[in-house]
């Protein structure tokens, strides 16, 4: 929670540091909803997503789709490690569409 | 603890599952198990769990889940719903009634209610234990529960893999979970093949609460893991989720109800097989190459490429279009109806009430000025006046089936407290009437279904010996008659003792003796206020038990009641009320200076007194050879002045009854907003209401079972004056 930061260099772009999780998704609800209301195209950067749960899934699913619904260009960009693994795990990659470097782990 | 804006909500949709349920149970009492209504139980049950969930009422949470878990595993046909365990449920439902109330009142339920809980919970659990002894032999993965098994699907599917639905419930992270450390957990009891995650049903961005769980899985799992190991990874979400778990090589007759218990809408057919495991994506995705090719023909349902090409097999396709089909229904169902605050529907009547009335106005304004267009222009507004009135009123509208089916409870429980064995039977279930006579006749209906029950109905062996079947039969009917609706109670019971009830009202000096008094006028004796007293159950072997209140209530919504008796048969008590309280097409005619209104619906037809001679003074006219019985109003009312040269019959029907009132002139039609008379004129029974006029004066509504009444009881007064002075 404490290090989580959003920065906003540049206006379509909206990078998530920290935690993507159950304690900050009805926060970052608000900012991405507003950031894709302003902009045409946004990029969502995930490379310093720290940690990704199940709550944290459900809201990428939510702002793609409303994306889709408004017409508007969302990627999502740079997927951490985590975020990689649940989305993996999830089977939603195809969903999501970004182009993301698939490392499915050897079954244990 | 509950806000108050959701508390209101939350017992209402609380009170209606509840009726479902009741509803459902007294069917399943009679009825054999039917999956679908013991599925409508289960249903009811599981959302009072979950709301009351949602507001953190953990007592309710606690009580319904045992009630759950009970009815979960006569879903699954690990228990039989029998009679027994139905006059639990029964039990149950009215426990929860109680609780609810105690949360509507805004309290905690009371220690005693929680006592109460705990001896069901202990009985419901009673029940779950003595299934547990059979459960190794049902998890066995191989074995499979023999009930499932009928069904014509008894192919094997071809997977040699667990198949997992899941559906979390939305409390799920709030309650600092994870669906995917379940799926990690499960990774450890074997290799997941696929999982699909479910996010259907995630809202749109406004409605999406980001903290509520809407996810779910469905997994393909290779496992050399028993059932109950797989089954014990999800214990910390049990009580909230939908875990459904298929052993490898189920028969397709278990795809096929998966399909049909899973939540989701939009799931498109394709989708619903590949995730049921039924389908692999690849052969999936041949399908829909081949179902490309045949890019010529209009577009093939893919379920029927699917079965042509002998991937699956019909029954499973059915199923899932079954559910396609369940799901739009639903849809349309939901999209149908509004609920309505009955305050914002009282003042949209009240405001088409003005408007008739100004319209009114307009109209006279109009006729007076004499311009042909504007008189035009009149006569269409108020003839789309009128429909608007008919249809604001049709809203208030409800049929009077809901009430009926209240009693099928009342009529069980009674018939239980009195050892007899009655049938309800149920008629007219459609017929509508305006809500708030709905909710006033439920209290009088209760007394008079009591009374049949209690004192009509004999006793088994009394009705054998009578040659009638010992079962006994209770009949609620309803049915729209000349303006009014007409309910009707009655039974095939020993009818009403007349020597008793002439006895009885002699003694209590409401008549003299029984001359002149037919037997139906005897009968109605038992409404009349002296009657009911208690040493009157007990000489009279009951009715007349507060009749007098019963009629008091329904005189009070203007309608008027009545009863036919036939000794040994049984008896009928009918009730007979107005269509709505607030508006009526009335008819107006004049007497005098004044005006007065006749509800439209009475009025059978306007003749000329002249032309049917007045034979004598004692207010009898021949019409047509039918004797009918008139009063002028202008004596009724004391209007001065002298009676015009051409008076007016108005023929006037109420029940089977006919009378003629006599009237100067003839109006004509008015649309009538009935405003209530003030305190002075309570004890004129003649007169219902007044209304007010477009040119502001007031006339004065014609209550006509009223005066028809007191027009009697004065010719009662009379006959036994005279009587008397013999």
């Amino acid at each position: 929670m404490v290090n989580r930061r959003t920065k906003n260099q540049q206006n379509n772009r909206i990078a998530i540091e920290g935690e993507l999780t159950i304690y900050t998704v009805l926060e970052l609800k608000d900012k991405l909803l507003a950031g894709l209301s302003d902009n045409s195209e946004l990029e969502l950067d995930l490379s310093e997503v720290g940690e990704f749960d199940g709550a944290g899934l459900q809201l990428l699913v939510m702002v793609k789709q409303q994306a889709t619904t408004l017409g508007k260009a969302l990627r999502f960009t740079g997927h951490s490690s985590v975020v990689l693994d649940l989305i993996d795990l999830s089977g939603l990659a195809g969903f999501f569409g970004d182009p993301l470097l698939i490392v499915r782990p050897s079954t244990q | 603890m509950i806000p108050d804006e959701y508390l209101q909500t939350f017992v209402v949709e609380c009170s209606e599952l509840l009726e479902q349920m009741e509803q459902a149970l007294l069917i399943v009492e009679q009825a054999a198990e039917d999956p679908e209504i013991i599925n409508a139980i289960f249903r009811a049950a599981h959302t009072i769990k979950g709301s009351a969930g949602m507001f953190g009422i953990e007592p309710i949470v606690e009580f319904t889940h045992a009630a759950e878990s009970v009815l979960d595993r006569v879903r699954s046909g690990g228990i039989a719903m029998d009679a027994v365990l139905a006059a639990l449920f029964i039990e149950v439902h009215d426990h929860l009634q109680a609780m609810i109330s105690r949360v509507a009142e805004g309290n905690q339920p009371f220690p005693e209610i929680d006592e109460r809980s705990k001896i069901l919970i202990a009985q419901l659990e009673a029940y779950l234990g003595e299934a547990k002894t059979e459960q190794p032999e049902q998890s066995a993965p191989a074995v499979h529960q023999p009930k499932l098994e009928r069904e014509p699907g008894d192919t094997v599917a071809g997977t040699d893999l667990w198949h997992i639905s899941l559906r979390f419930g939305p409390e799920v992270f709030r309650n600092g979970m994870d669906p995917f450390s379940f799926v990690r957990c499960l990774g450890k009891l074997g290799a997941i093949v696929e999982l699909v995650t479910i996010i259907d049903a995630i809202p749109a961005a406004a409605d999406m609460d980001p903290e509520t769980c809407y996810l779910g899985f469905e997994i393909s799992f290779s496992s050399d893991a028993g059932k109950a190991d797989i089954d014990a990874v999800f214990n910390f979400v049990r009580s909230d989720c939908l875990i459904r778990i298929l052993p490898p090589h189920s028969k397709i007759g278990e795809y096929q109800r998966l399909i049909q218990e899973l939540p989701e809408q939009e799931m498109r057919l394709g989708e619903i097989l590949v995730s049921c495991g039924t389908l692999t994506a690849e052969e999936l995705n041949t399908m829909l190459r081949l179902q490309a090719q045949h890019g010529g023909e209009p577009q093939r349902p893919i379920g029927e490429v699917l079965v042509e090409q002998h991937l699956v097999s019909p029954p499973v396709v059915e199923a899932a279009l079954e559910k396609q089909q369940q799901v739009k229904d639903n849809k349309r169902n939901e999209a149908n109806l509004i609920r309505v605050d009955a305050d914002k529907l009282d003042g949209l009547i009240n405001l088409v009430g003005e408007l008739i009335i100004a319209g009114a106005g307009t109209n006279l304004i109009a006729r007076r000025a004499g311009m042909a267009d504007l008189i035009e222009s009149t006569a269409t507004l108020s003839r789309l006046v009128e429909e608007v009135r008919d249809s604001a009123l049709a809203l208030r509208m409800v049929p009077i089936g809901a009430t009926f089916n209240r009693f099928s409870r009342v009529v069980r429980d009674i018939s239980k407290e009195l050892g007899k064995d009655i049938d309800l039977v149920i008629s007219g279930a459609d017929t509508e009437l305006d809500k708030t006579v709905v909710e006033k006749i439920g209290d009088p209906l209760t007394h008079l279904v009591r009374n049949s029950m209690d004192h009509g109905i004999e006793a088994a062996d009394l009705r054998i010996a009578r040659g009638k079947p010992a079962k006994g039969t209770l009949k609620l009917n309803a049915y729209h008659d000349a303006g009014s609706i007409v309910i009707e109670v009655s039974d095939d019971g020993g009818g009403l003792n007349k020597d008793k009830i002439l006895a009885k009202a002699i003694e209590r000096g409401l008549v003299s003796d029984g001359t002149g008094l037919s037997d139906k006028d005897i009968y109605n004796l038992i409404f009349e206020p002296g009657f009911s007293t208690a040493d009157a159950v007990s000489n009279l072997s009951g009715r007349g038990v507060g009749m007098d209140v019963v009629r008091r209530n329904i005189q009070a919504l203007r309608g008027s009641v009545d009863l036919d008796s036939v000794p040994e048969r049984g008896s009928t008590i009918r009730i007979r009320l107005p269509l709505t309280l607030a508006i009526i097409d009335g008819f107006m005619v004049g007497v005098g200076n004044a005006a007065y209104v006749v509800p439209l619906d009475m009025v059978v037809e306007c003749v000329e007194l002249q032309a049917w001679v007045d034979s004598s003074d004692g207010h009898y006219l021949n019409l047509r050879g039918e004797v009918l019985p008139y009063r002028r109003l202008r004596e009724h009312f004391g209007i001065d002045g002298e009676a015009v040269a051409r008076e007016n019959v108005v023929v006037v029907r109420y029940g089977e009854r006919k009378a003629g009132l006599v009237v100067d002139k003839l109006l004509g039609e008015f649309q009538t907003v009935i405003k209530p008379l003030g305190k002075l004129f309570r004890g004129e029974k003649s007169l219902g209401g007044f209304t007010i006029l477009g040119s502001g004066e007031v006339a004065l509504i014609v209550d006509v079972p009223g005066l028809m009444a007191q027009v009697e009881h004065e010719k009662l007064i009379e006959q036994t004056a005279v009587a008397a002075a013999r």
